[in-house]
Formats: C-alpha cells, structure tokens, sequence
C-alpha cells in the first residue's frame, strides 16, 4: 500500500469516472427503459388470454429473454463483440459499453414489465373492454397507469444493476467508476482508492433507491 | 313493462365452447331466451353454470361459437371489433370485485367511461357530478377506489358503467361480495336504475334472495342450458327443474335436510308429510280442514312460508298419526289441492328428492352433478335422483304438480 494517496492527482480523474459512469448509465437505461417496456407489454399481450394471444409470437419473444438473461454480464459484453462493432463501430471504450448493457437491461426490464402487469388484475382489463375501448388505448390508459408503482421500482432496480454493469465494463475500457476503482485502485494496492470509489458507488445506488422509493409511493397513494 | 315491445336481446340458440384438455366445455349450450325491453332479468345458477360467459355474449366479450345474439335490433356475433366497441360503449357492465381503476379518483373512474366514449372533456365534469349524486356518492369525487367501502365501491361501479346512457346494465355477481344489508342498498340501487332511467338490467347470481328481491323474470341455467326460464313467482313456485328445486330449497330452507329429516324421525317415527304452501293460501286453508274431516292428528314438526314477488311462499312439514287407511284418505285429499310429499315413516322412510343441506348419516358414494357453490353444503345425491326418476319410486303420492 502505498503511504500517501495523491489525490489532487485522482480526484479530476474521479471527476471524469463519476461523468462517465453517469452517462452510460443513462443511455442504457433510455434504450433500456424504452425498449424493455415494449418487449414487456408485447410478451404480456401475446400472453394466452390476453388480447393479443399470438403463441408464435409469444414464444420466440419469451425464448429470447431467457435466453440473455442467465448469460453472465462479462461474458455478454464479449459474446455481443460482432454486434457492438456492427453498431458503434468498436469493441473497447465507453461507446462499446451501451449495446450490451442497453440489451441486456431491456430483457431484464422486459421481464419485469411482464411480471407486473400479469399481477394485475385482468378484470380492470375486462372493465376497460367492456366501455369498448381500444385495445392501445387499454395499454396506455389501463395497464400503466395501473402498475406504475410496481414499475417505478422495477426501473429502481435496473438502474442499480446498470449501475452494477457500468462496474463491470471497466474490463472493455469503458470507463467510469469500475475502471476507476481497478486501474487507480486494485492495481496498485492503494485500498483507500477502491474503498472510495465504493463508498461513492454506495452513496449513488442509494440516491437511486431513496428517489425511486419515494416516486413509487408517490403513484400508489391511493 | 310492455310486452309488446322487441326484446332487448334475443338469443337464438347461441353457443360458446371454449377448447379443454379434453374436447371442449360448452359454457352455453343453445340458448335461445328473449330478455325483455325495461325489465329486471335474473339469471341464476351453480358456479360454472355458465352464467357470466352467456351475459358476456350480450356485449360481446366472448364471441359466440354459433347462434345469434340479437341486441337493441342488431346482431353482435356478426360485428366486427370496431363496431363492437360502439355497441359496448351502449352496454354498461359492473363486476362482483368491481374492477375499478385504482390508480384514478371515483370521478377519474367515472370519466373514463366518458373519455372512452369519445365526451368532450367540459362535458364530463357534470356528466360526473350528475352520476356520482344518482348513486349518493357527490362526496366521494375525488377519494380513491382503496378509501371505499365495497358498497361504496360498487356505486362507483354502476355510476361508471351509467355514464353513457347505456340501455342494458350487466350485473355480473354484482353483490356477491357485499355483506346481506349494502346487497340490499346495491339492489335497490339496481331498481332505480330500471325504474327512473328505464334501462334494463341483467342481473347474474347464485342467490336466490338477490332474485327474489330484484327480478322481474328469471332464467335458471346448468351446465351451460337455461333449463327453466318465465316469471320469478311461478318458476320458484312451481320448480320443474331440479336446479330450480335446490334453490329454492336453500333459499327457504323450509324443508328439512336429509340430516334434519334424519334427526325428526327419531322424534316422530310416525308417517311425515310436507305440505306445499303457494300464494293463495289455499293450501293452509285445506290443510285445516284436512284436519278437521279426517281421523288424522297432524303435529307440525318443520317448515317455512316467506314471500316471493310478494306472494306467499313455502311448505309445512307434518308428522300425521292415526290409521293407515285415514292417512291414505287424508294425503289423497290434500292432494287434489295442493301438493304433499310423503317422506314415509321411520321404518319406511322415504326420501326427499329435493332435500338440501347436509346428508344423513350414511352418505352414498360421491355422485356430485358438477360443481356446487361453496355456501351449499350438498344436496341430493344422484343415485337417489336416479330412483326418483324410476316408476317403482314415488315420493309424491299423487302429484307432481305444484298447484295454485
Ligand atoms: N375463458 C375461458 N376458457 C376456458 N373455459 C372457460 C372460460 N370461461 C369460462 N370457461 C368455462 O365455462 C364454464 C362456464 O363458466 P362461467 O364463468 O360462465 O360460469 P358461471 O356460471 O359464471 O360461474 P361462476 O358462478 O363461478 O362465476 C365453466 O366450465 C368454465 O370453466
Ligand atoms: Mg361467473
């Protein structure tokens, strides 16, 4: 370890960890919020029953998902190499990072979203059909408006694993807070770096919780 | 309540099969049923009678396998969806777990109906404020559906499924899980509805007191049938269908149950009968006089007279004691005047084809028709039901009619 920390040197880069991470957390979790609802809402409408029963659909929809799910993030990021090349043109840096952890986050999400809206009850579905409304707008005005608490938390909890994820592709030169942590850190044996960058990352993820928690109970206070 | 006016709806033999591990289940099996314009109809049967999938066919929720559905005029089994959203927007529907959004206020549940409908939105706020004083609810606006009451729930309910003017109202379970006095105030709410705004109401249940209460006419459905259809007093006054029976055995509970009956014997060994009562009271009169011209003692051991569509309804179980030859002469007499159920004589007992609540002591093996409501304990077991249809087996000394 080393006997003086230098941190008037570490602290800008800090700065530029912290910037980092902020941003591919965002991106990912813009893509991931987007498209994971889609997918989500497109799996629960296809559902047997539902109002868009497709078994085709449905299945090849639901493989998908369980498919990336399981697949360990560090291995995803490189499995995912071709197709980050095919989309941003690279496989290192912090561009590289977003497809994986955008796709990864929105089949998370996706099955979250699913989850959620088949805890509804389907008689508020039967009710909404029975005025005769359209099935898009049964979407938009019944099924999340109805679980918009569940959902907030469930974004709650994917922006904590993006975070997660954000450590993690540090590994492919991505930047932020887990480079950070590692280059300045770990590999120097200077604790007190990684013990910082922890602290920080804790601080961060309990923001998250903190604002997600109250924006939840916000929209179930009925 | 005209009757020359079209029926509101009309099915002709409808048909909804849905696909099952093994073929398929017909929830309704060729109804053909006219439900008339302003009228309370009741519809009433055991769990997975079909009664919810055959109003659901009304709007068409489920689309019909076969038949016709003809409502206000217009056949809904040849609609395609978007016309169908018009026609339900005409249809208004209330549910026994009320289904109402929880996350808008009663007037943002109400307003949705109108905004669905396509209501401007300065329209909406005193369609809203109307509704809401209808249902006695003007101070509830802006509270959310989980600061309710069940009662107050269901008000929201049909103040929402009212918002549009709809001519027909579904009640499906719509008090079923409302304790007896909000069933009472949601029932009578119910009322005004058909009566102040004319529309007609569906009303689905497995209480027959809900029936009793509210009906104009009634249909009984099982297994997917309406095996008895017509006015509320004469299709429970004189109950043709088994069905039928057994509601209105468990509504009145005037007859003893097997196990009652079992008990009574021990009691009276003597020969017991049960005397039907209908509304002309006829039936009292000459059981008196029965009485009086026959050497028969008659000790009233069981029973109960209540009121159906205001009428005089019911039966009085008797333990008769004297000759053989007099009891013969006494039940063939009543008879010709009312109808009398000869339950035999604790040596040779007979049993009540009809009889509900808990069995007697040795149950035969279990010979369940279907599935049963869970707040009936068990009724006739089917072999028994199979003797009361064979010759050798007659409980009714003469009849099979229950007589004015
Ligand atoms: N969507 C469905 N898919 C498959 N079978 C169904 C469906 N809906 C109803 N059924 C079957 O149709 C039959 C009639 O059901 P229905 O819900 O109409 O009965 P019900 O009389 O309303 O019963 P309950 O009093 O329990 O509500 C039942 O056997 C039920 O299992
Ligand atoms: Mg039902």
């Amino acid at each position: 370890m080393n006997n003086e920390t230098d941190w008037d040197y570490l602290v800008p880069l800090l700065q530029k960890a912290f910037g980092e991470t902020l941003w591919m957390v965002s991106i990912s979790l813009l893509i991931a919020g987007v498209a994971g609802l889609a997918l989500g809402l497109a799996v629960y409408v296809t559902r047997r029953g539902n109002f868009l029963e497709n078994r085709i659909v449905f299945t090849v929809l639901n493989l998908l998902i369980n498919t990336i799910r399981p697949i360990p993030f560090i291995i995803f990021v490189f499995a995912v190499g071709p197709l980050t090349m095919a989309l941003v043109g690279r496989t290192i840096g912090i561009e590289a990072a977003i497809p994986p952890m955008a796709i990864m986050a929105a089949v998370a999400f996706a099955r979250l979203v699913e989850q959620n809206l088949v805890a509804l009850d389907p008689g508020v579905v039967e009710a909404a059909r029975a005025m005769g409304a359209s099935r898009w707008r049964i979407v938009w005005s019944v099924l999340i408006p109805e679980a918009l608490g569940p959902l907030i938390l469930a974004f709650t909890f994917l922006t904590i694993a993006v975070i997660d994820m954000s450590a993690v592709v540090g590994m492919i030169g991505a930047g932020g807070l887990g480079d950070f942590a590692i280059r300045h850190g770990y590999q120097r044996f200077n604790w007190e770096v990684v013990w910082a960058t922890v602290a920080i990352i804790i601080v961060l993820v309990q923001l998250v919780q903190v604002l997600g928690n109250a924006l939840a109970r916000k929209a179930l206070r009925r | 309540m005209s009757t020359t006016a079209p029926p509101m709806v009309s099915f002709r033999h409808a048909v909804k099969t849905f696909p099952a591990k093994s073929g398929e289940v017909r929830a309704v099996d060729d109804v053909t049923l006219d439900i008339r314009t302003g009228e309370i109809f009741g519809v009433i049967g055991y769990s997975g009678a079909g009664k919810s999938t055959l109003v659901r066919l009304i709007n068409a929720l489920e689309p019909a396998t076969a038949g016709e559905v003809i409502v206000d005029g217009q056949d809904v089994t040849a609609l395609p969806e978007r016309e169908l959203r018009r026609v339900r927007a005409g249809i208004g529907m209330i549910f026994q777990q009320f289904n109402l959004l929880s996350s808008r206020t009663v007037a943002g549940n109400v307003g949705y109906a109108l905004a669905v409908a396509g209501w401007p939105r300065e329209e909406r706020k005193d369609r809203i404020a109307e509704l809401l004083d209808f249902v006695g609810l003007a101070d509830k606006a802006r509270q959310y559906p989980s600061q309710l009451s069940g009662g107050q729930k269901q008000r929201v309910g049909i103040a929402r499924a009212l918002a549009t003017n709809p001519k027909i109202l579904l009640a499906d379970e719509a008090t079923s899980a409302l304790d007896p006095e909000t069933t009472q105030d949601v029932l009578d709410l119910l009322r005004r509805v058909n009566s102040e705004l004319g529309v007609t109401v569906v009303v689905i249940t497995h209480e027959m007191d809900v029936v009793k209460y509210a009906c104009d006419r009634v249909a009984v459905m099982e297994g997917g049938k309406v095996v008895e259809h017509g006015d509320v007093y004469s299709v429970f006054a004189r109950p043709e269908h088994r069905a039928t029976r057994r509601f209105v055995g468990t509504a009145l509970r005037d007859r003893p149950s097997p196990a009652a009956l079992e008990r009574l014997r021990h009691r009276h060994p003597g020969r017991i009968v049960t005397v039907a009562v209908r509304e002309d009271g006829a039936s009292s009169t000459d059981l008196t006089r029965a009485l009086r011209e026959h050497p028969v003692d008659g000790t009233i051991i069981y029973g109960g007279i209540v009121e159906i569509a205001e009428r005089p309804y019911g039966s009085l179980t008797l333990e008769l004691a004297g000759e053989d030859a007099a009891i013969a002469g006494f039940i063939t007499d009543l008879s010709s005047t009312t109808s009398v159920l000869d339950l035999g004589t604790a040596e040779h007992p007979l049993a009540d084809p009809d009889a509900v609540g808990p069995r007697a002591t040795t149950a035969s093996p279990e010979g369940d028709e279907g599935p049963s409501s869970p707040t009936l304990p068990q009724a006739v077991d089917t072999d028994r039901l199979a003797d009361a249809d064979s010759p050798t087996w007659n409980p009714f000394t003469h009849l099979r009619r229950w007589r004015r």
